[in-house]
């Protein structure tokens, strides 16, 4: 049999969403942010919202988020999205706007502007990439950083003394009464992606139906910043940072309705 | 006639907004300019034209509020004082690599620092040389009556959205707490989401649709060589502000022999300064820039063939004096180019400048 003999469309099972950009991604071999670039481009093709959703993208590695899905964008400055989000929704009622940000640009720079959008319940999807580091400069400590660890900025691990105590902003977002829905998921199996997936469907579902902000961490593997190959980023993930970082709904609005 | 009221400089500028059919005000709280949101608030214009008002959680979140609705297309703008706009210039160092319109007001308060609630005009520079980070520039309207805190805000808008820049109305305390007769503008509708396609639809983030490449709006370029080619375009676009935009206002300046240049609250002290001037035999005048950026350079230039000397008031330590002196330079020629102004803010009066000229220009010769 041919390979030609198989590439027939009643054989495809898979294939890339047309929302997705066909480029060569930016991103490292074994980071998360690929795949849930993917996710995201795959739910905005199956809600039929192309034309509707309008991008944030933050500074960090996701600066170029805007070369790799196929949307409409507007590139932040540090810590900004929510606020540029903000001003997108309020004008645009019509339009579905969602920030992609990292931990450095979610909850060190952007604390402020997170948590009041967040507390507004502006009606936004947010989506946090916490990898527990800055990617993009090279590896220094992200507020996310665990207890111990050694990045650029911490050679001898992070040290309560020296640099204060990991931020579990999600926990934090959750507490607040303009959220409707707050998950914390990853992509490291395929189960996960599948999971992590049905999350970021339902936040921008919500967002649809104007329930406020929908929070989706994604707690990630910056394999080139923990200097380990991909699998043991996604072991190293696993046995600590999901410690720290415990997986799963820390709200929803909608199962609390139905209790 | 449109409709006449008395009312305070900043109450107009929300008056102003609502009527020439803004999209959205995004701001902070912040002496002496406070009243523009409270205005605007009170008005609720969302019930009525559909304008967005919106209290940020500080000035930082506000510029970058206007950022994102701007990206849209949208005419939205937000108002400060002096501190606050310390905090927008990140902001605003985006807004123009972006090349998005919009309007931001400075109600200027002396400082540096916290400094004082009174009104002062020391935020020059920081508004008409950069403040934020990169080559750019605002355009900057000095607004010198309550009327014209009216005419600008429209005025703003139609150049920000000509140029594609931020502009700015560079006004302080004396002007936002004063009083006036005012006649308002009738009102304009807002633009359609037709009219906003039509107008910013090649760049603004208005939904990709199947009929055109997606929409990016920002400010970052990693190949310099295409990082230069961005900015020698914004160069461009400045130079036909320079060539197209400039305005001011000349009172007695034909026969003078000294004249004074002042802007805003300053300009309406030497309005009186010159007439007590004149009254002493000395022939002065006064040139008012109305842009400061663009400067009036032309006009400077062409009265230092006239004159024997240019004073520059302001509410500051000198700091529009540089750009008469860079005027006068450029001619050739050797006229004295003198300032006085009171700082920490304080008015100048009509006395003390008539006091300053004399002793500049008069006394031992």
């Amino acid at each position: 049999m041919d390979i030609q003999d198989i590439i027939k469309p009643e054989n495809l099972v898979y294939q890339k969403s047309k929302i997705q950009v066909d480029v060569i991604s930016h991103y490292c071999p074994g980071c998360s942010h690929g795949v849930v670039h993917k996710l995201i481009s795959e739910v905005i093709d199956e809600l039929g919202i192309q034309e509707k959703t309008i991008g944030v993208s933050p500074v960090g590695c996701a600066v170029f988020a805007y070369n790799l899905i196929d949307i409409d964008w507007q590139e932040a400055a540090h810590g900004r999205a929510p606020a540029l989000a903000t001003g997108i929704a309020r004008t645009n009622p019509d339009k579905v706007v969602f920030t992609y940000q990292g931990d450095g640009d979610l909850a060190s720079i952007g604390a402020a502007e997170i948590v009041h959008a967040c507390n507004r319940g502006e009606n936004i999807v947010v989506i946090f990439i916490n990898n527990a580091i800055y990617g993009m400069t090279g590896g220094q400590m992200a507020p996310t950083t665990l207890l111990g660890m050694v990045t650029s900025t911490t050679p001898y691990g992070r040290n309560v003394e020296l640099n204060g105590y990991p931020l579990k902003i999600t926990d934090l977002i959750a507490q607040l009464p303009g959220v409707s829905y707050c998950t914390r998921q990853s992509v490291h199996t395929a189960a996960t992606v599948r999971k992590c997936k049905n999350a970021i469907r339902k936040a921008f579902k919500n967002v649809m139906d104007k329930k406020g902000t929908s929070f989706v961490e994604v707690t990630s593997t910056c394999n080139s910043g923990w200097k380990l190959s991909p699998v043991e980023s996604n072991n190293w993930m696993v046995e600590n940072m999901f410690r720290e970082y415990p997986q799963g709904d820390l709200k929803d609005v909608d199962k609390l309705i139905q209790q | 006639m449109g409709e006449l009221r008395l009312m305070k400089g900043n109450e107009v500028i929300a008056e102003a907004a609502i009527r020439c059919g803004c999209d959205g005000y995004f701001g902070y709280p912040i002496t002496p300019q406070s009243e523009v949101m409270e205005t605007l608030m009170e008005l609720k214009p969302w019930e009525t034209t559909g304008m967005v008002v919106l209290q940020a959680e500080s000035e930082v979140a506000s510029i970058n509020m206007v950022y994102g609705a701007a990206g849209t297309g949208k005419k939205v703008m937000t108002s400060s004082s002096s501190p606050g706009i310390s905090l927008m210039q990140e902001g605003l160092s985006y807004i123009a690599g972006a090349e998005l319109p919009c309007l931001v007001v400075n109600v200027q308060r002396g400082g540096p620092g916290l400094g004082t609630i009174q009104p002062s005009q020391a935020d020059y520079f920081q508004t008409v040389k950069g403040g934020g980070h990169g080559d750019y520039r605002l355009i900057t309207l000095a607004p010198s009556s309550v009327q014209e805190m009216n005419d600008f805000v429209e005025l703003g808008f139609e150049l920000a959205f000509k140029y594609r820049n931020p502009a700015m109305i560079l006004t302080d305390g004396a002007l936002g707490q004063m009083m006036e007769k005012v006649e308002l503008a009738d009102f304009k509708p807002r633009r359609t989401t037709e009219e906003i396609l039509q107008t910013c639809g090649s760049w603004a983030t208005t939904g990709k649709t199947s009929h055109r490449n997606r929409n990016i709006i920002t400010s970052l370029e990693m190949d310099p060589f295409r990082m230069e080619q961005n900015n020698l375009r914004f160069q461009a676009k400045y130079k036909e502000l320079e060539e197209n935009e400039v305005r001011y206002e000349e009172i007695m300046c034909d026969d003078a022999e000294y004249i004074i240049i002042a802007f805003g609250t300053s300009s309406r002290i030497c309005l009186k300064a010159i007439d007590l001037l004149r009254e002493k035999g000395i022939k002065a005048g006064l040139l008012r820039p109305i842009t400061l950026y663009p400067f009036p350079t032309r006009i400077i230039a062409e009265r230092s063939r006239q004159v024997k000397g240019f004073m520059s008031v302001e509410m500051s330590s000198g700091q529009m004096v540089e750009d008469i002196k860079l005027a006068v330079f450029d001619t050739g020629r050797i006229i004295p180019v003198k300032y006085f102004g009171r700082m920490g803010g304080l008015l100048p009066s009509p006395g003390e400048v008539v006091e300053a000229l004399e002793n500049n220009f008069l006394k031992g010769n």
